[in-house]
């Protein structure tokens, strides 16, 4: 029997610290490992004894590039526990700040790490070479999103102005209006860029994911609404535990969530869009038909076309929003502590993000589970990776290495994310 | 300028969340200047390219926390002529080192089923305590404006301008009133190193020290404000020991209010 080892030591082109390995044995994969070594930084065991009112502020240090999702999450889960509702202006405001969030991570991930995939360069820069329109295009969108996260949050990364109860200001009617003329070229943007990507070579692949995402009456969903998945599964947030678990394996810092009846799933874009085609605008399902989008995607490459039209929603929303702002009373509803459990799940740009806080009479956190979108899809990449390399196994050992290290950046995984959480070895025989 | 003439980059990253580094993607108007101007040589973030050094700046985001990291910063310092740290993380430990107040094995086994997979460092250090840096750029996370002054400043030889005076002299620059004036909110700002621009107190809230503490920052004068507007003991202790928890004036100020 003949063994061997493909390894990538560090993976390009995604947040955070991973490396992958893969057993190649008698000619087929025996094991495709997604190893994250990004250092444990403790977040849960660390915001035990802290104020209920800090957990916005520390949760967002675990993510740079969607502290938001973190800062939703955990605000709507504390409000959970203590029996608030965060209602009309405010709640308005939230979702605005959130698709900031959104147009600045899928433009980053769509232009400046994903693309250079389906053109072979390295990066963007050298891409910007042959392709500068479609860079300046992406560079104008992603910081149109940062300008929203400015404008309402103070900063890009890590913004101040999140609490529990709402905001510690609301912002202007003027001050918002004055985005407006920036979000609309952003717009233009996005679709410019969608086009573009949409002229890409997409491998021929589908698999029959467990798609996970929430599902909301009205809206896109993006601060609320219930787990939903293609399998059937409608649950509340505050029921995770009863279809979720959390698994520890020995080769990575992250957890994996996984279904306990089921196994993996998938969540992210691929998910949200598939579960809610019929809640984004008539236009921006023509303009799905148009670049040749179904009204379910089980195609991971073409996750780059969902996150543009994630993209081109998202500004078009923001505008909506900023349209019907009425600044509110207060920028704040009160929000006094009570013992109690809460549980949230927001739509972070790469998925689900699902957050329980338990806090005691006067505000401490007791305990706190953080899940972040990229351990609940650590499974699903692994199969990926199974299946891709699968097909491949007559490339050469380098050949192969990037085509699995594409099939996880279909993924834009975010392994410092994982508050709990990669590296390529191929082992062929 | 011909580019073998341009000096090469590289950044690297330790225990942190991204978000330094992403200051350098952020600069969407200057990036592709840059990219002109330096060889991005070694960034695993932005390029699978990456290449061997030696490197004219190393920028470092992240603090060391495994015995791995320890090492790797040695060997980075080594191919590095500049080397630069980037963020709360990489200058002062960051809120993972939160840490070094508790016992690592406890909070291992809070967060994993079976701790004895974890390899972790009890400690979480600056990169300073392992290496000689050669500036820092203070904040969580840093200041897009100030990274750029910096890679500015060195590409063209001189030294950056980085303030060591407080938040609250941006603060009156930017004409915010005194929150803790104005509103009684307790504010860590007059103990802050200055380069967020004060945007807290710009957003009705007190500064909450993200950048660490300014040179000579006299945090007893302040407690003593903070407790005539009501805060705790508790209150004190938690606000020195956030994003900043191991700058030594912080800590120290934090160890007066654990009692």
């Amino acid at each position: 029997m003949t063994v061997k080892r493909l390894r990538v030591d560090l993976i390009a082109r995604v947040e955070g610290e991973g490396a992958l390995d893969l057993d190649i044995e008698d000619g087929r994969v025996r094991a495709a490992r997604l190893n994250i070594f990004e250092p444990p930084r403790l977040f849960e065991a660390l915001l035990r004894g802290r104020g209920y009112t800090e957990a916005p502020d520390i949760t967002a240090r675990i993510c740079g590039i969607c502290p938001i999702a973190y800062q939703m999450s955990s605000v709507h889960a504390i409000e959970n526990a203590i029996g608030v509702r965060v209602e009309g202006p405010l709640r308005a405001l939230r979702r605005l700040i959130y698709c900031g969030e959104w147009i600045e991570s899928h433009a980053l991930h769509v232009v400046m790490l994903h693309a250079p995939d389906f053109l072979g360069y390295p990066n963007v820069i050298e891409m910007a070479r042959d392709h500068r329109s479609a860079v300046e295009a992406g560079l104008l969108l992603k910081k149109a999103g940062n300008e929203i996260l400015r404008a309402l949050g103070g900063r890009e990364i890590h913004p101040v102005n999140v609490r529990v109860g709402g905001f510690y200001r609301a912002p202007t009617r003027s001050e918002l209006m004055s985005l407006t003329g920036c979000i609309e070229r952003a717009r233009d943007s996005a679709l410019q860029i969608l086009r573009w990507a949409s002229g890409f070579s997409f491998p021929d692949y589908e698999r029959d994911y467990e798609l996970v995402a929430l599902r909301h009456p009205h809206e896109y969903p993006l601060n609320e609404g219930r787990i939903c998945s293609s399998r059937g599964l409608d649950i509340d947030a505050a029921s995770f535990d009863s279809e979720f678990e959390e698994r520890q394996v020995e080769h990575s810092t992250a957890l994996h969530a996984v279904l306990k009846r089921r196994g993996s799933y998938l969540v992210g874009p691929l998910a949200r869009y598939g579960l809610n085609f019929e809640r984004l605008p008539p236009e921006v399902q023509s303009l799905a038909r148009e670049v040749g989008l179904a009204a379910v995607c089980r195609n991971p490459y073409q996750s780059i076309l969902v996150r543009m039209l994630e993209t081109v929603y998202a500004c078009g929303e923001a505008l909506r929003l900023i349209d019907g702002y009425d600044p509110p009373e207060a920028a704040c509803v009160a929000a006094p502590p009570r013992a109690a459990v809460g549980q949230a799940c927001t739509e972070a740009p790469r998925g689900i993000c699902h957050h329980r806080y338990e806090i005691d009479a006067g505000g401490t956190i007791l305990g706190a589970r953080i899940i972040p979108p990229t351990s609940q899809n650590q499974l699903c990449i692994e199969e990926d990776l199974r299946e891709i390399a699968s097909r491949h196994l007559s490339l050469s050992d380098d050949a192969l290495r990037d085509r699995c290290e594409q099939a996880i950046r279909n993924y834009d995984p975010c392994i410092s994310c994982s508050a709990h959480f990669l590296k390529l070895t191929v082992r062929r025989a | 300028m011909s580019p073998k003439a341009r000096p090469r980059l590289a950044v690297w990253k330790f225990a942190s969340c991204d978000g330094c580094q992403l200051s350098l993607l952020d600069c969407e108007d200057e990036l592709l200047a840059l990219a002109d101007a330096l060889e991005i040589a070694y960034f695993p973030e932005a390029s699978s390219a990456m290449d061997p050094g030696p490197y004219d700046l190393s920028l470092v985001e992240g603090s060391i926390t495994t015995r791995h990291d320890a090492a790797r910063i040695l060997e980075i310092r080594r191919q590095s002529k500049q080397l630069v740290t980037l963020g709360a993380c990489a200058t002062a430990g960051g809120i993972q080192a939160l840490r070094n107040f508790a016992a690592v094995a406890d909070l291992v086994a809070a967060v994993y089923a079976s701790p004895q997979y974890i390899e972790t460092l009890a400690t979480s250090t600056p990169i300073a305590a392992h290496v000689a840096v050669d500036y820092e750029l203070h904040g969580c996370p840093i200041d897009k404006a100030q990274l750029l002054e910096l890679i500015g400043a060195l590409l063209v030889g001189r030294k950056p301008a980085l303030p060591g005076y407080s938040v609250c002299l941006e603060c009156k620059r930017r004409g915010t009133a005194c929150v803790m004036i104005a509103k009684s909110a307790p504010c860590l700002g007059p103990v802050t190193r200055a380069g967020c621009g004060a945007i807290c107190p710009a957003f009705n809230r007190g500064c909450y020290g993200c950048f660490g503490p300014m040179e000579t920052a006299n945090t007893a004068a302040l407690s003593r404000q903070w407790r005539r507007l009501g805060a705790t003991e508790l209150e004190l202790r938690r606000v020195y020991r956030t994003f900043n928890a191991a700058a030594e004036p912080f800590q120290r100020e934090a160890d007066a209010h654990d009692g």
